[in-house]
């Protein structure tokens, strides 16, 4: 049954054949992928025809690799700045909320803490259309009434940052409060009888204690973020991130070029992902 | 706990109420207001069931919806049927020393962008796709076969972009569960059988209700899924929510079928709290 025990031989043959199974499974879409990238074909499937780099850096009509395709590379750049104003915004407003769910007590606590984890279970979509909603109605109101334009009431970059934080901040939230639950007091109370102010114990004892936790969760936000589709889909002005982008062109009918983009991606992520577990591995 | 001054508990309590009240809880108040104002005849905005109405005079609507919603808990039930002898054998079976290394190898591949997976998917499936490529080239088929856009297709894909958020937490119930329970019913005498459904489902309950919960919600409101792999048969609520927001233009409805889908989740999430007896906060955290 298990590894202290004695296992029978199918036991742990059927085992052994059903993980393997199941990692080609979990292998097989990106493997496909990032193979028919390198295809020299215009579409991203079989025969093999040789290996090219055309999807990377051609720049004819007929290929237009992604290092020169001004569209692709303008929705990437949208997207990255798009991820680094909801990462920042989204580990302050988590860390500030670890900081009142852990360590303070107030009336109606439950509560709030109920609502700060219902992001977690409301579907992207209404995330999206709610708020999509309610600054159409808030920007008609303004001017109506005022006769004021805010962008951040349409459609818009900034929208788009505003609605993905507004659920990325629970996953920062969770992260981070999990760590400092983990704080021993007794190191806060030492600094305070030294001599140093509440902020100064904040700045140079719980901070430094939570910083894993607080750049984990950072860089999973950013992630987040950056790959987000059915909140952002509602909330896109003009400035297409590449998650909606490349649905359009998918949809649409695709070409290796969105093979060479998800290459890049797999690359990307896999080298952020591992440099967080690194570090997380490291300091904790 | 340790309490600081009073500025420092506003500076904590302001943002956080900002968060919540101005981008959540104002805006599913506004998706209900605006699901119950509906264009009258004259052209004027009226208060109004209609947009309610609508929903259950049209079957299409109806059946969209129950349809996503028993698709939706198949996929939760099918997403831990297939992980959870990984995670059995992740941290019971295989040696200690590979177990980190399997589970970062499980991971990475949810690190990507779910678009990118399930475009991965459509051209391993379609009909021109590598698989159909192989099968002809086998001697198989002479045909290709078109293995996207159907309901199989579609659920297969569901559970594949879902696994991450189950088999973490089942991982991590099962690695706070002490190998000697096992070890000793082992002992005793008890069947693997016995065992499993006495010992090892009970002790990861918590574990199973919070990664069915994250799987459920995502697969409810999943659009990507659905729609590149299921087609145009695909059927899915979301994309009725869609349409009429960007092809029909008519939000009104949208915020209604919206509400309904809020509703429905949170519905089956609380009864699936409530069976379980588990509540939101330990089960998300």
């Amino acid at each position: 049954m298990i590894r202290t025990l004695p296992n029978s031989k199918p036991y742990s043959i059927g085992f052994k054949i059903y993980v393997s199974l199941f990692f080609v499974f979990l292998f097989a879409p990106l493997a496909v992928t990032c193979v028919l990238a390198f295809n020299d074909s215009n579409f991203p499937s079989l025969p093999w025809n040789g290996f090219s780099l055309d999807w990377f850096i051609s720049n004819t009509k007929e290929r237009l690799g992604i290092f020169n395709d001004e569209d692709n590379l303008k929705s990437i750049w949208v997207s990255v700045q798009t991820a680094f104003f909801v990462s920042i915004s989204a580990v302050v407003v988590g860390t500030l909320g670890a900081f009142l769910f852990e360590r303070e007590n107030f009336k109606y606590k439950q509560f709030l803490y109920f609502l700060a984890l219902t992001p977690l279970v409301i579907p992207g979509v209404i995330l999206g259309i709610s708020l999509l909603l309610s600054v159409n109605s808030a920007g008609m109101f303004f001017e109506d009434n005022f006769n004021l334009d805010f962008e951040i009431l349409r459609p818009s970059f900034w929208l788009v940052v505003v609605g993905q934080f507004a659920f990325i901040t629970t996953f920062v939230l969770l992260v981070v409060s999990a760590r400092l639950k983990k704080f021993d007091d007794s190191l806060e109370e030492a600094a305070l009888n030294l001599g140093a102010s509440k902020l100064e114990a904040i700045r140079f004892i719980i901070l430094p204690f939570l910083k894993p936790a607080i750049l984990g969760a950072g860089a999973v936000a950013f992630l987040m973020s950056f790959e987000n589709f059915n909140t952002t889909l509602f909330l896109i002005g003009s400035e297409t991130t590449l998650p909606v982008n490349l649905y359009l062109q998918v949809r649409d009918g695709s070409t290796p070029v969105i093979n060479a983009i998800s290459f890049l991606l797999i690359i990307g992520t896999s080298i952020l992902a591992l440099l967080n577990l690194f570090f997380t591995k490291k300091t904790s | 706990m340790k309490s600081y001054t009073k500025l420092g508990f506003y500076v904590f309590l302001v943002p956080i109420l900002m968060w919540l009240f101005l981008l959540i809880v104002i805006p599913q108040i506004e998706l209900l207001i605006m699901s119950l104002r509906f264009e009258n005849d004259a052209g004027d905005m009226v208060w109004s069931f209609e947009n309610y109405k609508e929903f259950f005079v049209n079957e299409i609507y109806w059946y969209t919806f129950m349809r996503t919603a028993l698709y939706a808990i198949i996929v939760t039930f099918l997403t831990f049927i297939v992980t959870f002898p990984i995670a059995f054998y992740i941290t019971k079976i295989v040696n200690k020393k590979y177990s980190a290394f399997l589970i970062i190898l499980l991971l990475l591949p949810f690190w990507v962008s779910e678009l990118v997976r399930v475009y991965g998917w459509t051209i391993l499936l379609r009909e021109s796709g590598v698989i159909n490529y192989f099968l002809q080239n086998l001697g198989l088929t002479t045909r290709g076969i078109e293995m996207l856009y159907n309901d199989a297709s579609m659920i297969m894909g569901l559970v594949y972009t879902s696994m991450l958020f189950m088999v973490v937490p089942l991982i991590s119930s099962l690695e706070g569960m002490d190998d000697s329970y096992i070890e000793a019913a082992s002992d005793l005498g008890a069947s693997r059988l016995t065992i499993f459904f006495k010992i090892v489902i009970p002790y990861c309950a918590s574990g199973i209700v919070s990664g069915s919960i994250v799987v459920f919600m995502l697969t409810l409101g999943n659009y990507l899924t659905p729609n590149l792999m299921g087609g145009k048969n695909s059927l899915w609520f979301t994309e009725q929510i869609y349409n009429e927001f960007i092809a029909s233009l008519n939000w009104n409805q949208g915020a209604a079928f919206g509400f309904l889908l809020l509703i429905l989740s949170s519905l089956i999430i609380w009864a699936g709290l409530k069976i379980s007896k588990q509540n939101l906060a330990k089960a998300l955290s």
